[in-house]
């Protein structure tokens, strides 16, 4: 709302060239997205120094020591087989996060293009391209997944497929969106009257106008695939044991959450940690990157 | 009006008839012969034998499509492959508990959700807003099933409150609703606080002010009316995603349910029941979304009917 003397010249000084858009320093005033940031960082060190700091392998059964609750040597407690938890939630950060990174990446590779084309050539193509998009929209949310991983079977490669092809459509609709908003700028305008190339085109000056929505998008993404992918371990139908990863130990915890609460405890506090940093940066970067989707 | 409801009920029907197809295809694109994948590893030779004419499969494509859909349009969606009985008695078997899992959870979201929207709003940057968006996003970030989890825990396991698991009992609907409800209440809540924040700043509102209208006034009868519209799109997208949910809801507290069925169809490929349960998933969504799309065209005056 406008108030008398709420106008007033911007004091910020011109952006550097290596801070185009000042997205660091509005993160850095974002505490939550700060806080989130450091947080993905930390499961990042961890998981780079886990075999070096922890004594324990993740994969290795101990049968003497079986179900031990949270001790000094083992601070998460062991599971069934005698492994210890922690080293097993530290594991699991690296499958988490790769499955987590692969799918977005995986979605945004098959649905930015697809997006992108649709939008500009508009017509048919775009046509047929909003219809699929409706279609796979039309499976409601974990179950287009949950559908994929029946047909594909289980395994690292298939969750992420999966979790991927799920994702798509959004993809889609947001490039195809920046596309539609930028077609009939001038410069696209210019470019095309200079003898560029639809590729060209496409790639040198539509592409560009994504990267920030792009960026929130997959960081937002990155918590949800994580989710789905756990869900999808928890329900037996992840990624085969014994490797350790949040949701398949969280499911094998179930079973015994009447004896042992901790087995299925802290690898959901692990993702619940992961989901809610990526959440937290996520919506920053949205504030700090993409004005249009700001909230509040 | 009319014209209006035709319309959104042939797209509705028109998105269920691609959602067969895609789910006609994804079962043949399983490597090895479609009637053995059908009948289960437990089927005899004869009965294979006896799919395979059933389901056309010397035909091509498109006819053995056209066998699947008349069969779909006269209740007909197989045989399980692990029980031998009609697909569609196993479905009618678990759509009860399924269907009240997800309408309490609806109901619970949108309620609370809104509540503590439209308290973030009014009282923007207060300890309230500031408490209410920190659970919102905790809503949006914990796993169903480990917040299922938790809960039994506390309440079933040391309180001795609330049972751990089963369907029956008043009683037995809290914990799973509490954890299936928490991620819509969530995005409910913060869709409720952006869209009233974006009303409240127009300039009807500042007129309705201006003349005089009490705050409460504004709020509840200006501003919420118009900022509710693209929340009711969010909650019928919320339904998907509880469906979705729902499916490990079930599993966490043994709930008699579609999604545990279809958890264990998977685990035992019993494809027949997982086409027949994804289908009536997809029509439950569908047939929300058409009625929240109803809803709309009567809230909003602005949406023509034509």
């Amino acid at each position: 709302m406008w108030t008398p003397g709420s106008t007033t010249v911007s004091q910020t000084p011109p952006p550097s060239s290596h801070d185009r858009f000042g997205v660091w320093r509005k993160l850095r005033k974002h505490k939550t997205a700060l806080a989130g940031l450091i947080v993905l960082g930390g499961f990042l060190v961890l998981t780079t120094l886990a075999p070096a700091i922890l004594p324990y392998d993740p994969n290795v059964a101990d049968l003497d020591h079986v179900l031990l609750p949270p001790s000094l040597a083992h601070p998460f407690g062991t599971d069934h087989l005698g492994r210890d938890l922690l080293t097993r939630v530290v594991f699991g950060t690296r499958v988490s996060f790769l499955i987590g990174i692969l799918a977005v990446a995986f979605s945004a590779s098959l649905g930015v293009p697809v997006g992108l084309v649709s939008g500009v050539r508009g017509g048919v193509v775009d046509l047929v391209v909003q219809r699929l998009v409706d279609l796979l929209l039309a499976f409601p949310g974990f179950l287009l997944a949950l559908t994929l991983i029946a047909v594909l079977g289980v395994g690292v490669t298939n969750v992420v497929v999966s979790v991927g092809l799920a994702a798509v459509p959004q993809y889609v609709r947001l490039a195809r969106g920046v596309a539609l908003s930028v077609k009939e700028q001038a410069y696209i305008e210019a470019a095309r009257a200079a003898g560029g190339g639809e590729g060209r085109i496409l790639m040198r000056h539509v592409l560009p106008n994504c990267l920030a929505p792009l960026i929130v998008q997959s960081t937002l993404r990155l918590g949800e695939a994580i989710l789905v992918a756990a869900g999808l371990g928890f329900l037996g139908l992840g990624v085969k044991p014994p490797t350790p990863e949040w949701g398949t130990m969280l499911g094998e915890g179930q079973s015994y959450l009447f004896s042992s609460w901790y087995i299925a405890t802290f690898p959901g506090l692990a993702i619940f940690l992961a989901v809610i940093a990526a959440n937290l940066l996520g919506d920053g970067l949205r504030d700090a990157l993409d004005p249009r989707l700001k909230h509040g | 009006m009319g014209r209006y409801v035709l319309h959104r009920l042939a797209l509705a029907l028109l998105t269920l008839g691609g959602v067969t197809v895609v789910i006609f295809l994804l079962i043949r694109l399983i490597p090895g012969d479609p009637a053995r994948i059908i009948a289960g590893l437990l089927a005899s030779d004869d009965e294979v034998r006896r799919l395979r004419v059933e389901l056309g499969l010397t035909q091509p494509l498109y006819m053995q499509y056209l066998i699947f859909f008349t069969g779909l349009l006269h209740g007909n969606l197989g045989l399980s492959a692990a029980t031998r009985a009609p697909v569609l008695e196993e479905i009618a078997l678990r759509l009860r508990p399924t269907v009240l899992l997800a309408v309490s959870s609806i109901a619970v979201a949108t309620l609370v959700g809104l509540a503590a929207g439209i308290i973030s709003a009014t009282r923007r940057y207060s300890i309230l807003d500031y408490l209410a968006m920190t659970l919102a996003v905790l809503g949006v970030s914990i796993p169903v099933f480990w917040l299922g989890l938790m809960l039994m825990l506390l309440f079933a396991v040391y309180l001795h409150w609330l049972p751990a698991g089963g369907y029956g009992t008043l009683a037995s609907f809290i914990l799973p609703t509490i954890a299936l409800a928490a991620f819509s209440t969530g995005i409910i809540a913060r869709m409720t606080r952006s869209s009233l924040l974006e009303t409240l700043s127009q300039d009807y509102v500042r007129t309705a002010r201006a003349k005089g209208v009490p705050r409460h006034g504004v709020v509840l009868r200006h501003a919420l009316k118009n900022a509710l519209i693209p929340v009711l799109t969010v909650i019928g997208l919320q339904f998907g995603t509880l469906l979705g949910g729902a499916v490990l809801t079930e599993t966490t507290f043994a709930w008699p349910g579609m999604g545990r069925l279809l958890v264990n169809s998977i685990l035992s490929r019993d494809y027949p029941v997982i086409q027949g349960i994804v289908l009536t998933f997809a029509t439950m969504f569908a047939g929300v979304n058409l009625l929240v799309d109803l809803l709309y065209a009567y809230v909003d005056p602005r949406i023509h009917y034509g």
